[in-house]
Formats: structure tokens, sequence, C-alpha cells
């Protein structure tokens, strides 16, 4: 098994990027901010920026893009790793990056002084560092030399410093080999030989390199580049290299190297002498391969696909500006009127970017990065704007409007208004910001002398409030009627229509929840034609507002679960056989042959993104093809899964002796001898029901203690140990079709596991049903007796269920699985669940649940009622309070 | 040789180790209940100072020192183990607004902290049992190092990194010097801020200045469960872990319900003490925390008694009522375990990064 392997991006690096250095030296920001976005989407973990240029100030060309970068959520979402041989580079960096950085690098190369001072800095600032194999004789070429020099400065910043060692990443110099000259022969061997002794030696040490530079003599060549590279790396990262700095969407995977090819570097990387020299062999061979092509990139563009619309909304949402002006004259094109494609789909992209903020799922930076997307297509259509006024024809844009902002007296808070007033400013409106702590008298005053069209308000401490109120007041004692907005955290629409609307009766006033709402409700309101509708509606709203809040609310339209308990299933009495054992049983290392034999092939195909049902789509019209390679590729990798044992296939099952207790289902340590093992707890249908159907419960899929004995079983499996070193390793070598590929099987074999093991239950291990025929296809299409439902599907939708089962099954000992603190499982390729055997037993929805529910739910499992609103929160048919 | 300062820091951490600490609540509220006018704000030391300084509570420590002691006295005699300082915006930078110079800044700063280690005292004295400590309040900026000023240019700033770092340096200083036990930077809304304080409390700390404690408490604005600056919880405590901090935590914006998730997940990685102080609740919708005392406090409890937590107190909205309700509730639960973590190497961007 391959050790992980991190991935450094360094296309943002002017010193190995011809492109990035032009675009940078050219001030082309933009594009050089794609390029980091590239190797963030292409897998890199860490991104290497360098700026060591001569034509550069390279200290202003660092700072400068780490600022930018910093506003761009995709790509900073990872690390960096600041690059330079100048210190002062460095520190400027580390200025600019709120996360903790990797500082590459320093070394002892001017002496103990200096290294000393700058690790210092180094922990003052809070970063990792790279430390070069380099002291004051010179850079190390040896293994010996390599391995002296790190342990040297191991010392220095562990023992002296107190250096977190698991901060220290060595890097001991890689250098190019098949140059001609002898002594270099052995350079590769050097780096991989210090590289397994400093690792032994040193612990908690990582190490790091350079890998192009290994490849040096063969500038021109990609393709050996890239071959030796890989190679390289191979034997590198078994010795214990941790990370390095290589564009891994290039390289080939090791095995898929041509065979010739491949052993003839192998002989150069490994210093390997036959009766031929390596570098000779391989010098006459790399003309050969040269027309090689590279390995395509995989950046996923399927959203170019979509309509011009959705483009856009993408485009917006993403923060994406690389195609905006093709997209936006696109659209402008199919409009009637450059205007309406801002009114239509880029306020369109805009409200989705607002609601899914106003949800949560977006976060303050997207949002303005969404912004200036927005404003970049706006510029695009403004000289078509232009143009069509002089033309005289249609008239010209609406006058986009003044804006007058203020944060009112006695409140100093102004970031939320600084950014409502940034994505006006990306909307063309033009924005008059008086600051904080401004008086009613002077915001008054100022939006008459300016004359604006709407005046914002902003505030976040709590007397802000009534002073809202009162600029209000003001307005209307001035006989002022332009339109009023309230903004801020501690602001409401309920505050905004009992308190402060009222109050301006000569002009309207409306809540703005948030910084993306804003261009729709200012757009709104200086829309000639909408204005008054608008105002009318907000008007109308705050009044039920109003009314609402003196009347306070709740609704109901669900069955009370008393009622729903008296509708419960009632079995029938057939009776079951007793489980062949009590308690668990475990399986490891289960024959991954015969879990391929039940595999559900179509929701493999779902999860490539190619509809339809197994065997027919692969005669399909429309995908036939594609689906037929991909099967192919599949069936290669299940094979070496197979023969090769990539994954482990580990499972545990139980059965107890059980009982229902109104919606819990009990079970017994021993029939006989009650006492409670462990309580289940299952949630009740409360859908208003036709008077033939029952609101169900998983507890009704078990006979009440009154009706004797009965059992439940539960289980847990899991394909999925080995599957993310192997998935890592693909994606350490850019294979992140085969990284796909490999996660999407080990899913399917767990759930083949699932329903080999059901099956192994339903004949076997709880026989009632011994005589099943064996039929994969029925199985798929679940045509036997019982169910396996998992927590957190339908039937029951409470995910904290998985502990309970879990702790039965002790499945983190016995079989490694594990549940995370949202109790999601790990490994991922992994189902559980309960076994119901009984014939009446069958797989339902629980639907919306009224708050009585929930608070017997929440007694039941010894929970506060918010917590069980937390947990249960998708299925609540009412807002918490 | 130990200072008096160095015993009470031992004492401190001794605390620690035997129970949950209290620390005080919001200051905020309090003052606001006062209905001070200009001239309290004013005093006769700024009576020239242009402008408006009510609302600049942080100015009160010099021209109405009988309040701050009496607010510091009524957190103490409530159970709090531990009262800031009313210097949260006490920075050259913070107080630009209110155009006060340098000198001034200190001079609040020193009062400030002068006024929380008297009170402190004073209650130890009479309480040997229980000691009490005064907290260095160290407060976000109005400016942000993260994030941009201006949407035509995302690489805009109002500040530099060596801007904001002199300003903390100098409230830093001054607190010190003033006698508080230990700092506490908190309402990090912008993780590079934070980094420029941190730098500063242990560049002094290289130049000689008595090592004190660290607190460092981060907000999480809303439920979408990151800082301002958009970083996660873990990220955020990657980012500042080489203070060693004393204690790690979150405070403000979010009430105890939810807040909890992004404590239990300090909880969980942090290999220090972890605080909370949360809101009492979410402002209603007229902008006034409804929460009541017994309400935080059986949160909090709840909170303390699954052990993860080890400092617990209040922000906006608390009152010494809700401070003496927590204290009386999480007597005598032992406080959270500090886990062991295996080493690692860890790194954030917005998100955290482990190669374990």
């Amino acid at each position: 098994m391959r050790p992980v392997f991190v991935n450094i991006g360094e296309r943002t690096n002017v010193t190995g990027s011809a492109r990035f250095k032009k675009l940078i030296v050219e001030g082309d920001f933009n594009a050089a901010l794609d390029v980091a976005r590239q190797q963030v989407e292409a897998g890199a973990s860490v991104i290497d920026i360098n700026m060591d240029e001569g034509l550069l100030d390279s200290k202003q060309a660092m700072v400068t893009y780490l600022n930018l970068l910093a506003a761009e959520p995709d790509i900073a979402r990872v690390p960096v790793m600041i690059d330079s041989s100048k210190w002062e580079v460095i520190e400027a960096g580390l200025k600019c990056v709120q996360g903790k950085a990797i500082v590459n690098s320093i070394s002892m190369k001017a002496g103990e002084a200096e290294f000393i001072d700058q690790a210092t800095k180094c922990l003052r600032y809070g970063a990792a560092v790279v430390v070069m194999a380099f002291d004051e004789q010179g850079q190390a070429d040896t293994a010996d030399r390599k391995v002296e020099i790190c342990t040297r400065a191991y010392r220095i910043l562990v023992d002296q410093l107190g250096f977190p060692p698991e901060d220290i990443i060595f890097d001991p110099n890689i250098f190019a080999v098949a140059t001609g000259i002898d002594e270099h022969n052995n350079s590769a061997v050097d780096f991989i030989e210090a590289t397994k002794r400093i690792k032994d030696a040193l612990p908690h040490a990582r190490i790091s390199g350079g890998v192009s530079n290994v490849s040096f003599s063969f500038r021109g060549n990609e393709p050996v580049r890239r071959a030796i590279h890989s190679v390289f790396l191979y034997h590198a990262i078994n010795a214990g290299m941790d990370m390095g700095i290589v564009n891994a969407g290039d390289l080939p995977v090791y095995d898929d190297i041509d065979a010739e090819l491949r052993e003839a570097v192998e002989d150069v990387i490994l210093n390997r002498p036959k009766n031929f020299s390596p570098t000779e062999r391989l010098v006459d061979l790399a003309p050969k391969y040269k027309g090689d092509k590279g390995v395509a990139k995989v950046v996923d563009l399927k959203w170019r696909d979509a309509p011009v619309g959705a483009r856009l909304s993408h485009a917006l949402v993403n923060g994406i500006t690389e195609f905006i002006d093709a997209d936006t004259e696109e659209a402008r094109l199919q409009a009637e009127r450059p205007l309406h494609v801002i009114e239509g789909p880029l306020m369109d992209g805009m409200n989705v970017v607002g609601d899914l903020f106003g949800a949560g799922k977006m976060f303050l930076p997207q949002v303005v990065k969404s912004a200036r997307v927005m404003k970049q297509a706006v510029a695009w259509l403004m000289p078509f704007m232009e143009a069509e006024k002089l033309a005289g024809g249609g008239g010209p844009r609406e006058a986009a409007g003044k804006i007058l902002m203020a944060t009112v007296k006695g409140d100093v808070h102004d970031i939320g208004k600084n950014i409502v007033g940034v994505v006006l400013q990306c909307n063309n409106y033009e924005v008059i910001d008086l600051g904080v702590m401004v008086p009613a008298d002077r915001i008054l005053d100022e939006a008459v002398a300016q004359n604006v069209d709407i005046v914002g308000l902003s505030g976040l401490i709590t007397p802000s409030l009534d002073e809202m109120a009162f600029v209000a007041a003001e307005m209307q004692r001035r006989g002022m009627t332009i339109p009023l907005l309230i903004g801020g955290a501690t602001t409401s629409k309920t505050h905004t229509a009992v308190k402060i609307e009222p109050r301006y009766s000569g002009g309207s006033t409306t809540y703005v929840l948030d910084a993306s709402r804003a261009v729709g409700v200012v757009s709104g309101l200086l829309s000639l034609g909408e204005r008054d509708r608008l105002q009318a509606e907000t008007r109308a709203e705050y009044g039920r507002v109003r009314e609402q809040f003196a009347r306070g609310q709740e609704v109901k339209n669900r069955t009370p679960i008393e009622a729903a308990r008296k509708n419960r299933l009632k079995l029938s009495d057939a009776r079951l056989p007793e489980p062949a054992f009590l308690g668990t049983r475990t399986f490891v290392e289960y024959d991954l042959a015969d879990l391929a034999a039940h595999i559900d092939w179509t929701p493999f195909f779902q999860s490539w993104e190619l509809a339809g049902r197994y065997p027919a789509i692969l005669e399909d019209e429309v995908v036939g093809e594609a689906a037929r390679d991909l099967f192919a590729d599949a069936q290669a990798m299940l094979k070496k899964i197979i023969d090769q044992k990539w994954f482990e296939a580990r499972g545990v099952i139980g059965f107890w002796p059980a009982n229902s207790v109104g919606d819990d289902i009990v079970l017994w340590a021993d029939h006989d001898h009650p006492t409670e093992l462990a309580r289940l707890h299952t949630l009740r249908q409360q859908m208003v029901k036709a008077p033939d159907k029952r609101n169900v419960a998983l507890a009704d899929f078990v006979h009440p203690v009154s009706h004797g004995h009965d059992w439940v079983g539960a289980f847990a499996v899991t394909a999925g140990h080995g599957e993310r070193e192997r998935v890592e390793a693909f994606k350490a070598a850019g294979d992140d079709y085969s990284a796909i590929m490999a996660s999407a099987l080990a899913d399917r074999l767990a759930e083949a596991f699932a329903e080999a093991l059901h099956r192994r239950v339903r004949t076997e291990f709880w026989p009632y049903a011994p005589d099943e025929p064996f039929d994969v296809d029925a199985m798929i299409l679940e045509q036997y007796q019982g169910i396996r439902p998992a927590p957190g599907y339908p039937a029951q939708p409470d995910h904290t269920e998985k502990g309970v089962l879990f702790k039965l099954l002790d499945a983190e000992k016995t079989i490694g699985l594990k549940l995370t603190e949202s109790y999601a499982m790990y490994p991922t390729a992994a189902v559980s669940g309960l076994y119901f055997g009984h014939p009446e037993s069958h797989y339902f929805g629980v639907g919306k649940i009224d708050r009585d529910q929930v608070a017997d739910y929440a007694d039941r499992k010894g929970w506060d009622l918010a917590t069980a609103e937390r947990w249960l929160s998708p299925i609540l048919a009412y807002e918490p309070k | 040789m130990t200072t008096a300062r160095a015993d009470r820091i031992a004492a401190l951490k001794a605390a620690a180790k035997q129970r949950v600490l209290i620390l005080d609540g919001s200051w905020g509220v309090m003052i606001q209940k006062r209905g001070l006018e200009e001239a309290d704000f004013r005093g006769t030391r700024f009576s020239d100072t242009p402008g408006q300084l009510k609302g600049n509570n942080d100015i009160l420590c010099v021209t109405r020192p009988d309040i701050i002691a009496d607010l510091h006295d009524q957190y103490f005699a409530a159970g709090a183990d531990i009262s800031e300082t009313n210097t949260f915006s006490a920075t050259t930078i913070a107080q630009d607004d209110y155009h006060l110079d340098t000198q001034a800044v200190r001079e609040i700063n020193l009062a400030g902290a002068r006024l929380a280690r008297e009170a402190a005292d004073r209650w130890t004295v009479k309480e040997p049992h229980k000691p009490r400590f005064a907290a260095g309040s160290i407060g976000p900026l109005n400016k942000m190092l993260s994030m941009s000023s201006d949407v035509n240019d995302p690489g805009a700033r109002l500040v530099t990194f060596d801007q904001v770092y002199t300003a903390y340096r100098e409230q830093v200083q001054a607190l010190h010097e003033g006698g508080v036990d230990l700092y506490l930077i908190e309402t990090i809304t912008d993780t590079l801020n934070c980094k420029a304080a941190i730098k500063a409390i242990l560049d002094l700390q290289d130049e000689g200045y008595e090592p004190l404690p660290i607190w460092i408490s981060g907000t999480i604005t809303d439920r979408s469960g990151r800082t301002l600056s958009g970083q996660t919880a873990e990220a955020f405590w990657n980012s500042v872990k080489h203070a060693k901090p004393f204690a790690i935590g979150f405070n403000c914006a979010l009430g105890a319900d939810l807040m909890r998730p992004h404590i239990a997940e300090l909880s969980r990685i942090a290999d220090t003490l972890v605080a909370a102080y949360p809101n009492a609740g979410l402002p209603n919708a007229f902008g006034e925390y409804d929460e009541q005392p017994h309400e935080t406090a059986h949160e909090l409890h709840e909170w303390a008694k699954d052990g993860i937590v080890n400092i617990v107190g209040g922000c906006c909205g608390t009152t010494p009522d809700h401070i003496k309700h927590v204290a009386d509730e999480v007597r005598g639960l032992s406080p959270r375990p500090i886990p062991e973590r295996p080493a690692a190497l860890r790194l954030a961007g917005l998100e955290p990064f482990e190669l374990a």
C-alpha cells in the first residue's frame, strides 16, 4: 500500500511556470488567480507561491497576490506555501495569511544566527517551515551530508527553540540525474536514502522536495520528464517522502508507463549500471517518446454545457470571471435590450446567491466575489446601453440611483454596511457613505442636499434600533418621501414592521435581510414600473407581520401523536423462527468475488451521472457507448481489487430477543430474564391517513411483550478498508478517474455486502425464508421477506440511532468502522441498519412530524427539546422556537 | 525569583485544574443601564476632544472609574473568577473614530487594567479560598486584514499588518503594565488580526516582559459555522495554536444552543483549556436578549456536565444575575480533561489540513 503523499501545486511559481511568470509580470492577476484555482480543482492540497523573478518587485507581487487570493474562498480554503529565497519576501507574505502556512525555505547557509532568527519569526507568525539541507559549506549532495545537516538543524529547532517537530519539513535537495557527469548518477539514490534515514532518526519531521529538478537534463521532452518524475516519486514516496512540489495532473501512473521506458528510467533513478550506461540508454530512447500526449487535465467544465442563463448563474454563484464576458454577450444577443440581461438572468443569479447566503450555504467572501462577477458583466453591457441611448432607441437605462448609507449615531459597526455598499456599487449604484456614528440631522441634511434616492441605515448594537426609529420619525417630520432601508445584525423584519415603519407613513420602509438582498430591494424600489407595487406589498406584508406579532402564531395540520399511535400497524400472528444464534458474529476478509456477484450496477452508473438501468443502459442510444467503456474499466479494476486484495470487507451482524414498547423497541438480554440490554427509538408517521391506512413506525414490526417472543437483528458492513490509501495514491499520481472509480466500486461492494449478508440472514442465520432462491435481480428489486432499514433514511430519519446500533455491534472494535460526531460512518464505503423479518414489515417514510412527537421523542432519548429539534430538523412540521 | 503575578498565574492554572472557571458577563448592557450622558463619557479629561464620545464605553475607565469598579465588584460578587478589563476597543485604530490619540488610548488601558487589578485583589483578600483574576480585554478592530475594503479591488486593505501589530502592541504593553493576569484576545472576526495581536504578545515576551497566559476567543458569526473571515473552527484553531494559548474558545454572535457544536468541535481538537461565553440567546426582534439567567445557566451546566468546557461566562445580554446562576449551576462539576492529540502537521487555509 502506498503511503499518503501531499501534492503541492507548482504552477503558481514564477520560477517553475513560464505562463504564470508572464501573467504576473504583465500584472494580469485575475488570470494568475485562475491558475491557482485550477490547481486546487485538480487536487492540490497546498499551493506553492513563488515570485522570485528579477523583473518583479517580488515582495509587492507576493503581497498583492496573497491579498487577492484571500478574496477567493475556493482557493483560499487550502493552505499556502510561501516560497522565496529572500526572507523579506517570506515575511511580507506571512503578514497576509490568516491560516497556517508553510515557509519555503530557511537554512543554515548564512550561519546559525540567521537561521535561528528566521525560525523564531516563523514560530511567532505561526508557520510550519521547510528547511533546506544547506549549511555554511554549501548544499548537501551525498546522503551522509544531507542527514548530517538536517540532524543539526533539527536539534537547533527542537531543543533550542522549542519548534514543534511536526512542523518541520526537510528538503534534502533533489538534483538532476543523467547529466552525463558520473558524480550525478547517484543523485536520486542519495535523496531516497537520505529520506529514509531522516524519517527514521528525526521523529515527526517530514520530507519534501522540488521534483522537477531530477529530470532537468531532459528539458524539452515532457513525456520522458513526466516518466522520470513518476518513477522517482514511486521510490521516494516508498522511502518516506511526504510531499513534493509537483504538477500532479501531469503525472502518468507508474504502472501505466511503457515497460521499456519505465525500466530505462528506473535504471537511471536507482543508478543500476549493467553492462551498459543507464544514462546513455535513456538518452537514446528518449526521442522515441517525445511525441506522446500528456495526460489530459481534469477540470470540470460541465457547467459550460448549460444554457446561458444557467451559466451566468453558475459563474455568479461560484465567482468565476473567466467566461463572463462571452456569456454576457451571448445573453445580450438573445435579449431585446441589454438592460434585460441585467434584470433577467444576472439578477436571477444574484438572487440564487442571495438565497444560498441567506440559508447559510455561502458565506460572506463568496458573496462579495459574486458581486464582482456581476460588475464585470454589467461593465460588458455598459457600452451597449450607452449606444442604445445615443441612438435614441428604447430609452436609456433607468439612472441607477444614488444611495446614502450611514451607521446611526452611537454605533461604530460598519463591516456589514461596507459590504452592502460594495455590492450596490458593483451594480452601478452611486453610494454615498457617511460612515459611522452619524446623527439623524446629518443623515437627513445630506440626503436632501445630495438629492439621494434612498437612505440606508445600519446598526449592530441594541440601542441603534431606537435611533433608527428616531431617524424614521424625523423623515416623517421633515416631510420626506424617499424610501428608507434598514439593515444590520440586530435589526429584523418584525422590528422594522412594528417599530420603524409606522413612524414613516410619508415614505416606505424596507428591512433588508443581508447584503445579497440589497440589490434586489434597491432596484425594485427605484424601478418606476415596480416601485408602487413593491411598496404596497411591503406595506401590506408589514401590516400582517404586525398583526401576526400581536396575535402570536400556531397552525396545525398533523395527526396528534396519541391518535397516530392508536392507528398503529398491528402485526398478524405470523411467527418467525428463532435466529440461529443470539449476540453478534463478525466476518473479516469476506470473499470479494462473492460480493462482486451481488453488485447492483444501476447506482454505479448514477454515480457517474449516466442515467438508466443496468443492463439496458449498455445498449442505450445516448449514453450506451460511454456506459460500455465505463463498465469495461470498472470490471478491469474490480478484477484488480479482488486479485490484489485492494480492499478488505468486514461485517458484523447480531440478533437479540426484542419487543416493542410503545414506539421503542427494547432489546432483552434474554427472553426469560428480561433485563433491558438496549433500546431502539423509532419515529411514527403523523400525516393524516385514509381510514384503511396506518400511521407506521418501525416499532410496529416487532411484537409487543403481550404477544410473546420476538427478535430483531442489526448489521454493519464495510468494504472501505484500504480504499482511502488507494484513492490518495491515485490522486497523488494525478489519476482522478481511477480514484473516483475506486471509491465508486468500494461503495458498490459495501452495498453488495449488505445485500449478500441479508440473504444469508434470511436463509441461514435467521432462517425465516430458508428456501429462497438466489436471484440477484429479484434481490435488487427487494422481492423478499423482511427489511433492513438504516438510521438516517426515511423510515428512521434520526442519525443518532446509529450510536445505539454501533454500541450493540461494537462495530468500531469488531470491524474498525467508526462514527463521526455527526454520525457519518468511516470508512465511508459502509452500510448499517436493522433487520426486521415479519412478512408485514416494509419500507416507508416517516414524513414530517409535529412538536408533540418531537417532545415525546426528546424525553425518550433523554434530550432537551432543542437537541431533538436540531437532529430532526429536516422532518419538523413546524418552525422550532 | 517569582513575582506576585507569577504566583497569581500559578493559582489560576491550579484553579483551572480543579474546577470550571467562571468569566464575567456583558459590560455593554450594564453600562447602558446607567443611562449615561455625553458629560459622563467626556469628564474633564476629554473636555476638548472633538466629536461625540457618548457610546465610547472604554473611556469610562478614565472618566467614570467608579462605575467600572462597581461592575467588576458586581461580577466578582456574582461568583466570577475572572473579570475582564473594560478595554475591548482600546486600540488606536478602534479609537480613531473618537479622535483619541495614542496617549489617551494608553491611559484607558492602564486605568482599565488597574481597576480590574484592584477589584480582583480586594476580592482575593476577602475570599482567599477563591482567588480572583483580571483578564486584559483585547477586542477586534473595525478594520480587517483578510477582507477587502473595496469591491473593485479585492486586494485593497485599509490597514497593514504592521499598523495592526503596533496598535495591539501598545494595548498589550499598557495592559501588562497596568497589572492584568492574562490576556484575552476576543470576538475575533479576522484571524489575521488576531495573529498580529499574538505576535505582539510573543515579541514583548521575547523582549523581557513577564509571560502571561493568553486566552484566544473567536467568533462564529452565523449558521454557516465559519468566522467572518471564512474559517472553520478547526482551521481557526490550527491558525492560532502557535500562541500556545492557555485557553481557546468562542464568544458572541450566537447563543449557547447554536454555539454548542463549535465548542464541542474545539473540545475534541484543542489540547488546551476550552472556553465559551455565548450571548444570552439571539436578540429578539427588538435587539434585546430575552434569555433568562436560569436558561443560560442550564445550557452551560449541560456543557460542563458533558465535559466540553473549562471556562464559561457570558457575552452580549448577560448580567451579574446570569453569571450568578451559571456559577451556581456549574459548581462542583469537573472541568473538561485536556485531551492528548497525536503529533501531526496541521495547517490551515479557510479549512484545516492535516498530515498525520
